[in-house]
């Protein structure tokens, strides 16, 4: 598979590193190139320097042939744009994207994203081994129902 | 009317005054919260509210769900475009209004249904651009003594004189457009006529009043 990841923070840097692994072609694309360490010194990760909003810059890293995107930088504003560009301007099929802000997340759910939200699903697998309850699948954690009333 | 603008910079501080000056009920919404309090002093409390707009916990607060109008003005594309679009799709605001900083970006917000987006690039580039066309001016001769000047222009497809009848055209006093040459056939121009893209106009000018038809031409389209 080709893919494309933008943020080569902790979550965009494992990603990069597990799919690079498993014999995936792996883009990342990084604002700081000091953060790059990340990636260690014998991947096969390919880099693009650069804004990852920059239409020039989602091209120049393969967004047109990926076979998925990750948005992965920590502004949930950044991901959001991203992931909807990819969506719409180069058609890519499997988009993703984290977004820390619980009713962010919900409300780009609605408009057909795939946002992953790491607080809610921290917090749903807190609940559940404190109150002994079975560990459920991860999609089940991810919307923090208690967080939707406005 | 309710107006909420976003991101109190140089655009929104600037925005907020004339708004509040032509009586609206504004709200300024500001993420830092130093400049947040310097903005209340010089706007008046009642209009500055210091938060992040994209924060929906904000925007309940904000009253983004009676807005008429929210304007996002920050120099960030994508704060920009996410307050946008929570204001269109959570709280339903009928006109919401983005500045765009990276010109290749107006497509984009476009395409993600935020039709009326500003760049400044874009606008400064399309004066100046209309600047150079309508440098094309041409003086092709004389009449009356020097009284008059006979020029001709050719439309580009940024000219403010398209799609209009010559009749309702804001044209310098005394100034005339006689002649039209619409690919090879040329003929005379009336008040009914609709100048196209690629129309070479001959005109008659007033001695003076040519270079008012360089600014005529050279006004921004809309």
């Amino acid at each position: 598979m080709r893919l494309v990841i933008l943020g080569c923070g902790r979550a965009g840097s494992s990603l990069a590193l597990q799919m690079a692994a498993r014999g995936h072609n792996v883009t990342i694309i990084e604002r700081n190139p000091d953060v790059l360490r990340r990636l260690g010194s014998h991947t096969h990760v390919n880099v693009v320097l650069g804004n990852g909003l920059d239409l020039d810059v989602l091209e120049q890293a393969g967004a047109a042939e990926a076979d998925a995107f990750f948005a992965l930088t920590r502004g949930d504003n950044t991901n959001l744009m991203a992931a909807q560009i990819v969506q719409r301007n180069f058609g890519v099929k499997k988009v993703a994207l984290k977004a820390a802000d619980p009713l962010r997340a919900d409300a780009f759910r609605r408009l057909g994203l795939f946002v992953i939200n790491a607080s809610a699903i921290i917090a749903g697998m807190c609940r559940d081994w404190v109150l002994d309850e079975p560990i459920r699948p991860t999609g089940e954690y991810n919307i923090l129902v208690e967080e939707m009333e406005l | 009317m309710y107006i909420i603008l976003m991101g109190g910079g140089n655009v929104g501080t600037q925005l907020a005054k004339r708004f509040i000056a032509q009586k609206h009920e504004v709200l300024l919404l500001e993420k830092d919260s130093t400049h947040a309090r310097k903005l209340a002093a010089l706007l008046g409390e009642q209009h500055v509210v210091h938060g992040d707009g994209c924060d929906i916990r904000i925007q309940k607060a904000a009253g983004f769900n009676r807005a008429e109008v929210v304007v996002a003005v920050t120099g960030e594309d994508e704060d920009n475009l996410i307050a946008c679009q929570l204001a269109k799709s959570i709280w339903k605001v009928k006109r919401v209004v983005a500045r765009v900083n990276d010109p290749s970006h107006e497509q984009v917000f476009r395409d993600l249904g935020i039709d009326d987006c500003v760049s400044a690039t874009s606008i400064i580039f399309n004066l100046l651009d209309q600047q150079v066309s309508s440098d094309l001016v041409i003086p092709v001769g004389a009449l009356h003594k020097g009284g008059m000047e006979v020029v001709e222009s050719t439309l580009s497809g940024l000219s403010p004189l398209l799609g209009v009848k010559v009749r309702d055209l804001a044209l310098p006093p005394g100034t005339f457009l006689v002649y039209l040459l619409r690919g090879t056939a040329g003929g005379p121009i009336d008040g009914e006529t609709v100048l196209q893209e690629g129309d070479m106009v001959v005109a008659l000018v007033p001695l003076g009043e040519a270079e008012n038809l360089r600014q005529v031409l050279a006004t921004a389209p809309r």
